[in-house]
């Protein structure tokens, strides 16, 4: 690693006509050096600056896979609003506190070397303090200490993206960090490297769509009678908020806001032969995603793109605080449930969304050579 | 005990012969003494649906030379009228019966008396008829999927998904399933809605294909065919129900609120309830001149 280091930009050019595989281990440190050497103020003034326009999950806002030009200042703008949710179809009610009014928050999309330029609004109508900590930016509690914004304020933070992969962001206001997180107050930002995803062994990997899954423990306080209770403000449920979380038992755990998020109306779509890029967040407790009947073509399990991808995955391990990203690509037609392998989570609690694969089937890969009759 | 008793062939088939005279009359004289003098629960108000030859899809998963079909739609001669309830039981009705001990207690009762009885298995809807049958002193239980879709007349909702048995490609059929189910979700409103509120079909019967998903007695059939159509076997789970209401769906006895479970994906039905049809008595069946002369 240290010989790496000492090599120059012309020696590693030298170099490119050599083994591909020399190139991979030799300029990837080399671009991580460029990444981390300090730019000055000036410098950032003079790059060029993007707006990024974010979109619902488990949609993703338009982007390059592989970065064209140098690095860039790119403007987020997020407002956060406090408001009441329903979380399954028997019209279970929640506060949510959400960036940019979706549980979970957006998926945020820089490259490595980007600067990201957020602004965050709290909207006059809440109640709260709230504040964001990205996982991915170094400093000041991940940005939480510079951004602690009251209802109708507004506050400016600019982070560079130093480590690709995809993370974590949440409130994290203090003395309330869990309750905030566990009313949806998460979302993920993926920091992509410049020349796009590999294989680990130099390939380039790429995707035809990217879906964002969220996925969010909730605690509904229960009467004596174990129905689910309502309230009139967030501060008046707090006290049996947080009653219920230290219970460590959720009431729901779900894709995108609620049980349902991502099935029926709401399912995924894709078609035989196409490549899908799952991102998947759980910003406090540990998951197990599976695609029943499919795979992990290969899997940042984890979620930092400098690790070599797993193959061939049928179930990975997401840590709680963390995100995790799976490249696959669907070779049969039908539906697909896409859960958390945790089965009472996906099936009692709600932790399972739909895939809808259009297409012709392989009677190759499988086949029903006699069909379910009389023994 | 039976070496004892030496009668005589003749001497058997006339006492025997007494006997059920005797036991017809007591029957007779009895009937109505049964009935509750003043029952303590109002008679179920119940419609009759006149006897019919109707066109019905089959119940059951049929399958052509191993691949699955649409199970046939057949022209069905019903000889005799059907009475059954014309609402689905409500949550009051129900509560009585768990008062009285007969029925289990539901995992979470309907706020209202007035709205249907929901999140009810094969098992309480079957106790609910016993109960009522005993109660009433008439012969109370739930309708075969046939029965069913006699009485829900124009209200039946064909379910077939136009399968064709040559194209092998099983995902369509998951497909359209799951979109069919998908977008009746999200049309529909699952909470339930007090009884009457989906409106009477042509008999005078409420509610059907509600919102409300409604039990039958007839058991899931799996019925293989040849290329040919000819039936080449069939069997029956008795575990499984088919419930009936804007959609069919098998369902597990003891399920009270379905869910999409397990690998399947499907769309469950919203709630789970049920009504239940009168049995005929021999007395109903008995000319309409005749049957005024027995006591009321």
């Amino acid at each position: 690693m240290g010989e790496e280091l000492k090599l120059t930009r012309r020696s590693i050019l030298a170099g490119a006509a050599a083994a591909g595989a020399f190139v991979q281990a030799a300029s990837a440190p080399a671009q991580a050096q460029a990444v981390m050497s300090k730019a000055t103020a000036a410098d950032v003034a003079k790059l060029p600056r993007i707006k990024a326009k974010l979109v619902d999950p488990p949609f993703v806002q338009a982007h390059e896979q592989i970065a064209t030009g140098g690095p860039k200042v790119v403007e987020f703008e997020m407002t956060i609003r406090e408001k009441k949710i329903v979380l399954d179809d028997a019209g279970t009610e929640t506060f949510a506190f959400t960036f940019n009014g979706t549980v979970p928050g957006p998926l945020m999309v820089v490259h490595e070397g980007d600067y990201v330029e957020l602004t965050l609004i709290n909207a006059e109508t809440n109640e709260l303090l709230h504040n964001i900590d990205f996982h991915s930016s170094t400093g000041a509690l991940g940005g939480g200490a510079l951004t602690e914004v009251n209802p109708g304020e507004r506050v400016v933070l600019r982070w560079k993206a130093t480590r690709p992969g995809v993370f974590v962001y949440h409130c994290a206001p203090p003395g309330m960090v869990p309750w905030h997180v566990t009313s949806g107050m998460n979302g993920a930002i993926m920091v992509l490297p410049r020349d796009g995803l590999k294989d680990g062994q130099g390939k380039a990997l790429k995707y035809d769509k990217v879906y964002y899954v969220g996925e969010q423990d909730f605690y509904v306080p229960r009467d004596e009678n174990g129905n689910f209770k309502r309230y009139a403000s967030p501060g008046e449920a707090h006290e049996d908020v947080l009653k219920a979380m230290r219970t460590l038992t959720p009431t729901h755990v779900v894709f995108n806001g609620k049980v349902g998020g991502l099935t029926g109306k709401n399912a995924m779509t894709t078609k035989v032969g196409e490549t899908v890029l799952i991102v998947h967040s759980q910003a406090n407790r540990d998951t197990r995603p599976h695609l029943i009947g499919g795979h992990g073509d290969y899997v940042w399990a984890t979620g930092k793109f400098r690790n070599p991808p797993e193959r061939d995955l049928e179930t990975w391990f997401i840590p709680g605080g963390c995100a995790g990203a799976a490249l696959y690509t669907f070779l049969q037609p039908g539906i697909y449930a896409y859960v958390n392998h945790n089965l009472i989570e996906a099936f009692e609690l709600g932790a399972a969304g739909h895939f809808k694969v259009e297409g012709e089937w392989n009677d190759d890969l499988m086949k029903q050579v006699r069909g379910a009759a009389g023994i | 005990m039976a070496t004892t008793l030496r009668f005589s062939l003749p001497g058997l088939t006339t006492s025997l012969g007494l006997l059920f005279m005797a036991g017809a009359a007591a029957l007779l004289l009895a009937a109505p003494v049964r009935r509750p003098a003043a029952p303590t629960f109002p008679l179920p108000q119940t419609a009759i649906v006149p006897a019919v030859t109707m066109l019905h899809r089959l119940d059951g998963e049929y399958s052509r030379a191993g691949r699955p079909v649409d199970p046939p739609r057949v022209a069905i001669n019903i000889r005799e009228p059907l009475e059954i309830m014309r609402y689905q039981v409500s949550a009051a009705d129900y509560a009585r019966c768990v008062a009285e001990g007969a029925c289990r207690r539901l995992d979470k009762p309907a706020p209202r008396g007035d709205l249907p009885v929901t999140g009810v298995s094969h098992s309480d809807a079957a106790d609910y008829a016993a109960w009522l049958s005993r109660e009433t002193g008439a012969a109370w239980r739930l309708p075969t999927d046939r029965e069913w879709a006699h009485a829900a007349g124009s209200r039946l909702i064909d379910d077939a998904r136009g399968l064709d048995a040559d194209a092998y490609n099983p995902a369509r059929r998951w497909l359209a399933d799951y979109e069919r189910e998908a977008n009746r979700k999200a049309a529909s409103d699952p909470a339930p809605r007090r009884v009457g509120s989906f409106g009477a079909n042509e008999h005078g019967v409420y509610d059907i294909a509600g919102n409300v998903w409604e039990w039958t007695q007839t058991c899931l059939r799996r019925v293989a065919q040849d290329a040919a159509g000819r039936t080449t076997s069939e069997s029956s789970n008795c575990g499984i129900y088919i419930v009936e209401g804007q959609h069919r769906a098998p369902m597990t006895f003891f399920i009270r609120n379905p869910k999409a479970g397990g690998c399947s994906v499907a769309t469950p039905p919203d709630n789970l309830g049920f009504r239940l049809v009168r049995e005929r008595s021999w007395r109903d069946r008995l000319p309409a001149n005749f049957s005024r002369l027995l006591p009321a």
